[in-house]
């Protein structure tokens, strides 16, 4: 009985295990040497990764409060190499910070939220986690605490995320009341499509669609993205983001099915909108975190293309296509988190004529960049492939036009960094730069997932196995 | 006995959300925008009340997700405050629009 569940719970306990061993050692070491202290807690994440990776049995525990099976299990190791892989090209920018512990202990808080928001079968647990995970993240975004851009941020999603955590309370109060029951998979039994029930449901949506910054809801995304620390940033655009959408896809699925053909209307709609917007407003910038920021708005109306595909196919290729997300992202972060640690430059002009000085980070760039924009060799492709597949699906072609004309414009923006770091003659180029041992490690997993996730076809046979769709 | 039927609570409820809304929207001051909020979330804690009370009176979960709400209301406001402080210390003021450092 206990064995089972700690056997379920198995990758909350590390985190939080690990959580209290920082703390622990914060308040015991008065003097700790930054560097080795570094080097631990990526050793650390390290093997909580690797003991992520043993087999879990299905489970449904606390009357059927926490479920979790074979594909809950790989997106939480998802998460966890993302966090690592953070955590390693966090290295430039914690070695000369004053509070590296504090900030594991909150990275890793929000870890476990995401954690037991994903295995969620009830409400109660999922806005636990959901606001067990958003306000450390704020905290997070304010970390660079001397600078006004940082607080200012955090101002901003402080701000957007109590009021998108209480626009889906107030939905899920208003479901209460209609279904009487917090848990799924009652809920599910008692939906019929009433206009109070679409009412309430409307209001969770506008909810997530704040977390995962789909359009007419994206207004903070740019200034919290450009304000936090790069490292944030990363952490904001890949870990949370894909985070949300694992539980949102599961909610439509299995939760929101009676209501399908409604959902399937409003996703369209965002998705639409989020790519086109996204795109629009990525030409225009010149500031890389900003440029990023847009990008992922983009990013995101491609995930919901492949949600709205409502089908095995369409989980699949969702979570596949976050795999790949992790991965390229996290290189385009990882040089700009670098470059910015060491010289605090972060516009595109600033990146000319870098290929001179600095070929491996411009490759890394190059790669990242291609896999976000789609371009074939690399995995961004297939997985934006299996999702406009995954749309298809249900064929409706106009919208799938609009989402592939979309990837042309985003071509634009991509390939402009790309031209400024290969082409352009530098006026003041960057000089070379010291990758660290820990950051190298990342950029090599991260230009090797780019690739070998594409290529390797067997992945995404696996993750299809485990899916269920709707 | 003559009891408040369900509709004037719902009525309270929806009317605080609102109030809670539109304060958000045109208040400058950050604290009276956070306070904008916990109005939204004790209009979120009188619907969960009075659902449980009037219509499922045989489970607690709508009482229980009250108290988790105030808890984690308690929590969110401690964070922004924390956050409030640090911006009047990078901006000497806590009106959003003199936050404006990042535009478009």
């Amino acid at each position: 009985m206990w064995a089972g569940i700690i056997l379920s719970l198995r990758q909350e306990l590390m985190i939080t295990i690990l959580i209290f061993v920082l703390l622990v050692y914060k308040i015991g070491a008065s003097e700790y040497k930054t560097n080795a202290l570094l080097n631990g807690i990526n050793l650390l994440l390290l093997a909580n990764l690797i003991v992520g990776f043993f087999p879990c049995p299905d489970a449904t525990s606390f009357s059927g409060m926490f479920h979790t099976n074979r594909l809950i299990v790989l997106e939480k190791n998802m998460l966890n190499l993302g966090t690592l892989l953070i955590s390693l090209q966090a290295y430039d920018w914690l070695k000369s910070h004053r509070h590296v512990p504090e900030f594991y202990m909150l990275l890793l808080a929000t870890l476990t939220g995401f954690f037991f928001m994903i295995s969620s079968g009830n409400l109660l647990l999922f806005y636990l986690g959901l606001e067990l995970s958003s306000i450390p993240l704020a905290a997070l975004a304010s970390f660079d605490l001397e600078k006004r851009q940082s607080s200012e941020g955090a101002m901003k999603f402080i701000l957007s995320a109590a009021f998108s955590s209480a626009l889906l309370l107030f939905g899920i109060s208003l479901l209460y009341g209609a279904t009487g029951t917090l848990g799924f998979d009652t809920i599910v039994q008692r939906l019929d499509g009433s206009a109070f029930q679409l009412f309430a449901f409307i209001l969770i949506l506008s909810g997530f669609a704040f977390k995962i910054a789909a359009v007419p809801f994206h207004l903070w995304t740019a200034d919290v993205y450009e304000g936090s620390p790069v490292t944030v940033t990363a952490y904001l655009s890949v870990i949370s983001k894909g985070a949300v959408f694992f539980i949102f896809i599961q909610l439509l699925y299995t939760v929101f099915k009676p209501i399908a053909t409604s959902w399937y209307r409003i996703l369209i709609i965002l998705s639409v909108l989020s790519i086109t917007v996204g795109n629009l407003f990525a030409l225009r910038q010149n500031r890389l975190k900003r440029l990023l920021a847009f990008s992922s708005i983009a990013q995101s109306g491609f995930i919901l293309a492949g949600v709205i595909g409502s089908s095995r196919i369409g989980e699949a290729s969702v979570v596949y296509f976050i795999l790949i997300y992790i991965f390229s992202n996290l290189g385009a972060f990882g040089v700009v988190s670098l470059i910015s640690a060491q010289t605090g430059k972060e516009t595109i002009s600033d990146y000319r004529g870098l290929y001179a000085n600095n070929p491996a980070l411009s490759w890394v760039m190059a790669i990242s960049l291609f896999s976000l924009a789609g371009i074939p060799p690399t995995a961004g492709f297939f997985g934006k492939f299996f999702l406009l597949m995954a749309g298809a699906g249900k064929g409706n072609y106009v919208f799938i036009t609009i989402a592939a004309l979309n990837m042309v414009i985003s071509l634009y923006y991509y390939l402009k960094v790309v031209k400024a770091i290969f082409m352009d003659k530098p006026e003041q180029p960057i000089e070379k730069l010291v990758i660290p041992l820990l950051p190298n490690i990342a950029f090599i997993v991260c230009v090797a997932g780019t690739i070998i996730t594409g290529l390797a076809g067997w992945i995404y046979d696996y993750i299809y196995s485990l899916s269920i769709g709707l | 006995m003559n009891q408040v039927p369900l509709t004037h609570i719902l009525i309270v409820s929806t009317a605080l959300f609102f109030i809670g809304m539109y304060g958000l929207f045109t208040r400058r001051n950050l604290i009276t925008m956070l306070m904008s909020i916990e109005l939204i979330l004790n209009s979120v804690n009188i619907n969960f009340i009075a659902f449980n009370r009037y219509l499922y009176p045989q489970r607690l979960e709508g009482v229980f997700f009250t108290l988790f709400v105030i808890a984690i209301a308690a929590a969110e406001a401690a964070v922004a405050i924390a956050i409030i402080i640090n911006l009047y210390r990078n901006f000497h003021s806590i009106d959003v629009e003199t936050a404006d450092e990042m535009k478009f």
